[in-house]
């Protein structure tokens, strides 16, 4: 459109200040104002009523005691694994969609594999909590079966909160890879087969490398999620196998421990962040891509 | 392999098997979670007791509160229906603005804005609940002790959910409206323009029907988002929870089939949602 004319130029002027307005209001007020507000939080002390002096001492509590960053490291490798089962059972059925099933047969495919997300986290806890407790469905059939002489407890493991962490977030695995996978063009694997590659050169030199923007966006995704993830862990985990959520839960609402809750959110928000990042360096990609494409 | 390629007999197998199996992971869960809600027992557990519709009709005299007698569920039904209905409201209007402003305006730090609108994604959701706690009951003691205001609507509450749940909904909002404005071919509305109609006319007979089957895909997720969302919803949460809050609350009292109703009920509004929304994305042109 050309723009010569003084009242147009005002007039758009108007128009992006009025559009920016809300940007703005939503991004300082939600965003970037509170997560200031959390980082002065985290680094004060309480030294008498109302009154507060700056210093490192909830960085060094936990550092100091062993309970807390255990749990922080138990999390960060929880975390880790969960992503790596993930995308193991997350690119079979990727590839079945985008490469092997047709037509009708892979959008159904698909479909289906949208439907749990549809359904809240908490039912989908539910289920689990139903078929793997010990009077639940899952250790009665054992015994039915002759397996097991007495129900067994499958809940409160942690190979339980795994297995809850990776049906969460499979939707957000499958995603990524079906898109990255179907934009893999057929003839180059055809071209691979007939000059003698084998299943796993193909996947290693051609499949792989092509599909490592879709890949890493998964992983991403998923380890974000997995890590701040509260309700998963908290209900299929046992009392010994605590999320790092779950204290800073506690030190947020149960103890009223502000200072305390806003140093683990930083922590854990550093960690999520620092692995977001090691993800985009290690696959040479950009952040806003790997945000559109998820 | 491919379909184009030879697939050996054990390919073909392990493939069915793997299938199989995957979709029975996928579905068992949700399935027993539908099956007990019609169990006759007090315990969501096997052995099946018979068929009940207890949990979904029973009244207290029967020892037994069914869901559509239980007010308590009812209502946090309700208020997750209010605070997603404004979350919903709050992120198509915001999501839209922010789609026009990356797609048709430069200005400057538009590249630094585009990166900030997608942070909210890559915070967890429960640092961006404590963070806005934090910020709002700042908020409400600097009212209190400067104005000597009481902003109730700063302490926890429905208030402070909503605003949790749109600080993320809100960039899930803008990817998907930008994402179909990118795709608008802009000779239509230079055409309108050179024709005589005004921006306002252009906006609201051109750009608009455009978008509204993106609108109305936005307003669907950006609610189920919001119905579903419990880690920022639990740390904002006051007196009235959320449905997905006191589903937590009562399966960690020890689970009765009345959450499996409940849940049952959520899994049908969620297949009618994504019905009518694939019917209409089927019928636009």
């Amino acid at each position: 459109m050309p723009e010569t004319a003084g009242p147009a130029i005002w007039q758009r002027r108007m128009m992006l200040a009025v559009l920016l307005t809300p940007a703005l209001l939503w991004l300082f007020a939600l965003i970037i104002l509170p997560h200031i507000e959390l980082a002065l939080l985290s680094l004060r002390q309480r030294i008498a009523p109302h009154t507060y002096a700056a210093s490192l001492t909830q960085y060094q509590t936990f550092f100091a005691e062993p309970l807390y960053w255990r749990v922080f490291v138990r999390t960060a490798i929880l975390s880790a694994l969960a992503t790596a089962l993930t995308l193991l059972v997350a690119f079979p059925v990727a590839w079945i969609i985008a490469k092997v099933a047709r037509g009708r047969a892979s959008s159904l495919l698909f479909v289906l594999c949208l439907i749990p997300f549809w359904v809240s986290e908490t039912v989908r806890a539910l289920g689990w909590l139903i078929l793997l407790r010990e009077s639940g469905v899952l250790p009665t059939l054992l015994v039915r079966l002759g397996i097991t002489a007495v129900p067994v407890e499958l809940l409160y493991h942690d190979a339980t909160i795994l297995i809850g962490l990776i049906y969460t977030s499979l939707l957000f695995m499958v995603v990524p890879l079906v898109s990255s996978l179907e934009s893999l063009d057929n003839s180059l694997i055809e071209a691979a087969y007939n000059l003698g590659g084998t299943g796993a050169s193909i996947l290693r030199q051609i499949v792989v490398p092509h599909a490592a923007p879709g890949i890493t966006s998964g992983c991403i995704v998923v380890f974000m999620l997995t890590l701040g993830n509260y309700l998963t862990p908290n209900l299929l985990g046992g009392k010994n196998s605590q999320w790092f959520t779950e204290l800073i839960y506690t030190q947020f609402i149960v103890r009223f421990n502000w200072e305390q809750g806003a140093a683990f959110g930083f922590l854990l928000l550093g960690l999520s962040t620092a692995m977001v990042a090691l993800g985009l360096r290690v696959s040479g990609q950009r952040f806003v891509d790997v945000m559109r494409r998820a | 392999m491919i379909s184009s390629l030879p697939r050996p007999a054990w390919l073909r197998a392990a493939t069915a098997l793997y299938l199989g199996a995957f979709l029975l992971f996928l579905f068992v869960p949700l399935l027993v979670v539908a099956v007990f809600a019609f169990n006759n027992a007090p315990y969501p557990a096997p052995p099946w007791r018979g068929f009940t519709l207890d949990w979904f009709l029973g009244n207290q005299a029967a020892g037994r509160t069914g869901l559509f007698r239980d007010s308590e569920l009812l209502g946090s039904i309700w208020t997750s229906v209010v605070v997603a209905s404004w979350v919903t409201g709050l992120s198509v209007i915001v999501g839209t603005a922010n789609a026009f402003l990356m797609e048709r305006y430069r200005f400057p730090g538009k590249q630094l804005l585009s990166v900030l609108m997608l942070v909210p994604l890559v915070i967890p959701g429960v640092i961006l609940g404590i963070s806005i706690l934090a910020f709002c009951s700042r908020l409400a003691e600097l009212a209190d002790s400067v104005f000597g205001l009481d902003l109730d609507f700063l302490r926890p509450g429905l208030t402070l959910v909503v605003l949790g749940q749109f600080s993320f909904v809100a960039t899930i909002a803008t990817l998907m409206v930008s994402a179909r404005l990118k795709r608008f071919d802009r000779t239509l509305e230079e055409a309108a323009l050179n024709l005589g109609a005004s921006h306002a006319a252009v906006l609201r007979t051109i750009t608009f029907p455009y978008l509204r089957p993106a609108l109305i895909g936005t307003a669907a997720i950006s609610f189920l988002m919001s119905f579903e969302n419990f880690n920022t919803t639990l740390m904002l949460v006051g007196a009235d929870a959320p449905l997905t809050v006191l589903m937590y609350g009562r399966m960690r009292e020890g689970a009765s089939p009345v959450l499996n109703a409940v849940s049952l009920f959520l899994m049908l509004a969620s297949a009618l949602l994504a019905f009518a929304l694939m019917r209409g994305g089927r019928r636009r042109p």
